[in-house]
């Protein structure tokens, strides 16, 4: 029996439900091989992640794609037909700056769709309880719902910040709620089909050079391709430079489209920038002086040039959702620091957050379970040396032998059941669940992995938890020894 | 700074530290998770990032005052750098947009740098000043840059401790 666990990883789960001698330390080889989940597989909005987490993207991209068809195959007809032409002709320079230009818009192209917009993670269980503490302490009376919007100053205007039902945060001002990619990104400017992404505060600039550089080349390559049709009428006579030259009448056609609607973005962009607004506050109009005399925006820093070097020039923050950290409810893992240590797996602070997080599960637990027994050896023979981490919250006799991450996984699906329910409630378009998250192959062979390891974990965890503990625990004693 | 400290824990004198505790780890051997505090963000300068240095209730018989002041402050003045629009962050921006952003595959960003420090900081005062109370500190990156959670800890071992009234603390020294 336990020959064939080895072969499938999905075998193993389910022999280890079976099997009652479960608690020995000989299942523990083979659910090791259970793989690890990244963070980005457990993602709640709706986003797609390829290369491993790696790149992010909207769910639709069917336009990206459009987008760099029409780049490529109009810039690739551009090098092919008409550089050889006018290289000749007046000067090598113009492939050089031509190829100079495309590889800047492609690479700015590819920075803003694959980078995170600035999303802003989803509020812990503990964070969303409290808020909801606070929002009803506030409201005055019973029969009314409880103001869900903050009024915050920033120099001098007031601001109002709204609550996201879907994040369960007040949301920072500037930031707003994209229902194509159902995630909170801060300093929101706009859903990007043509990129494939949203469009907010860590992409903002690569997004506005994309379009910058993306006029220039298309200006470009109409104004080139137009002097080498028309060097070559002289040489040959119009109609038959164009049917010598068939590609040039394509890049014309698509290259003057696309002028009127890139450069007129670039200019727009440009002065949104020079305003320091996004394109949901302008749209909304905000800031605008209709609104009140004494409308004016607060973020501006007063001049055109510090705008716009704050924006394209100013500091770029980090991610703020760790798409390639682990999620540590996946306990088979051989590498301790990363498992049950942090929630949002910044590598930082593991030794410090070793202690807060496998107890942030289990409070209401160990209250019940451990009451009566001294911390240390609460959890018997196999777990002697581990942190005293209760069980599920499922009747105590049950397993006492439980460890924190198999807390922390019926915890976390109920966290992500409580979404689904938002989204179910809104009447949404589906979404992604952890389960359909895109994985690399190697994973699918898990199955769902929320639904199995719930009952797994609670059968090999106190041996393998062992070692995993005392490793914890040596950190903690490490942070002690100051 | 490390004296005061010191002080109070050894003599057990402050009403802050009732019982002692060798290290972090009989600490979390029997201690619960008690309550958690969250630190909501100050929005009044803008959207840099900046929490309340108002003190919370919860930690009144905790914490001095002061203490919990200093912290916040000093992660405010952190965060503060870290987005500083200034002579540094230009030339660091203007570079990595020459070399198309390349360069940051060896270097880091003076925002990541700066975290770092948070990060080292913040583990610092949690072994020096928050864990000896029964509280601990968690780094604000890990929640979104929207709160600092505080986590409060019951000494479960003190016996007839009724909820929230009992403190912890150890000497962190050895």
């Amino acid at each position: 029996m336990l020959h064939l666990g080895v072969a499938e990883p999905m075998r193993d789960c389910e022999y280890s439900q079976i099997s009652t001698r479960s608690s020995t330390p000989m299942e523990t080889p083979f659910k090791k091989r259970t793989p690890k989940r990244r963070k980005w597989q457990a993602f709640p909005g709706r986003n797609k992640f390829y290369c491993d987490g790696r790149i992010m993207m909207a769910r639709q991209t069917g336009v990206f794609y459009l987008t760099l068809v029409l780049i490529l195959v109009t810039s690739g007809l551009f090098f092919s037909f008409d550089c050889p032409f006018l290289s000749v002709k007046l000067t090598p320079a113009i492939p050089v700056i031509g190829g100079v230009l495309f590889v800047f818009v492609l690479g700015t192209l590819f920075r803003t769709s694959f980078s995170d917009p600035g999303v802003l993670p989803r509020a812990t269980p503990d964070e969303a309880a409290d808020l909801e503490k606070q929002i009803t302490n506030c409201s005055s009376s019973g029969y009314r719902p409880p103001p869900r919007t903050k009024e915050v100053v920033i120099n001098g205007q007031t601001v109002k910040l709204k609550y996201c039902f879907t994040c369960k945060i007040f949301r920072p001002p500037r930031a707003s709620h994209c229902s194509l990619c159902d995630n909170c990104v801060d300093r929101f400017d706009h859903h990007c089909p043509w990129v494939g992404n949203c469009v907010g505060k860590r992409n903002y600039r690569f997004f506005y050079l994309f379009i910058l550089s993306l006029s220039f080349l298309t200006i470009f390559i109409f104004a080139f391709v137009i002097t080498h049709v028309i060097l070559r009428s002289h040489q040959e006579g119009f109609l038959s430079a164009l049917k010598n030259s068939p590609a040039s009448v394509l890049e014309v056609v698509v290259c003057f489209f696309s002028v009127w609607s890139i450069v007129g973005l670039s200019g727009f962009h440009t002065y949104l920038i020079s305003s320091n607004q996004t394109t949901n506050e302008d749209i909304k109009g905000s800031w605008s002086s209709k609104r009140g005399k004494d409308n004016y925006n607060p973020y501006s820093y007063g001049n055109i040039f510090t705008n716009c070097c704050a924006a394209l020039c100013g500091p770029l923050p980090p991610s703020l959702i760790n798409r390639r950290g682990f999620v540590e409810s996946d306990t088979s893992q051989p590498t301790p620091p990363t498992n049950g240590i942090t929630m949002y797996g910044s590598t930082q602070s593991q030794s410090h957050m070793a202690a807060a997080t496998p107890l942030m599960q289990t409070e209401t637990v160990i209250l019940t379970n451990e009451g009566s027994l001294p911390g240390r050896t609460s959890l018997g023979g196999p777990c002697s040396g581990a942190l005293p981490l209760g069980g599920q919250p499922t009747p105590p006799t049950s397993n006492p032998n439980l460890s924190s991450d198999s807390d922390m996984l019926p915890l976390r699906k109920d966290h992500i059941d409580g979404l689904h329910h938002h989204h179910t409630d809104g009447g949404h378009h589906p979404f992604l669940t952890p389960e359909e998250a895109p994985s690399p192959p190697g994973m699918l062979p898990c199955g769902s992995p929320v639904g199995h390891s719930h009952t797994v974990q609670g059968f090999y965890n106190p041996a393998s938890q062992d070692s995993l503990h005392e490793d914890s625990v040596r950190g903690l004693v490490k942070l002690s020894s100051v | 700074r490390p004296e005061p400290n010191r002080k109070s824990l050894e003599g057990a004198e402050s009403p802050y530290c009732p019982a002692t505790f060798h290290n972090l780890q009989e600490l979390r051997h029997s201690a619960s998770l008690a309550n958690k505090v969250f630190i909501q963000r100050d929005y009044s300068e803008g959207t840099t990032c900046r929490f309340q240095t108002k003190f919370p209730s919860e930690l009144d018989s905790r914490i001095e005052r002061t203490l919990f002041e200093d912290t916040v402050k000093t992660l405010n003045n952190y965060y503060a750098e870290a987005e500083k629009i200034g002579g540094q962050s230009y030339l660091e921006g203007c570079l990595a947009c020459t070399t198309a952003y390349i360069i940051f595959l060896c270097m880091e960003t003076r925002y990541e740098k700066v975290l770092k420090k948070i990060g080292r900081y913040i583990q610092e005062q949690n072994e020096k000043i928050y864990a000896p109370r029964g509280l601990l500190i968690t780094d604000p990156i890990e929640r979104g840059m929207r709160v600092i959670e505080i986590s409060i800890y019951e000494d479960r071992a003190s016996s007839g401790s009724s909820s929230g009234s009992s403190s912890t603390s150890g000497t962190s020294a050895r």
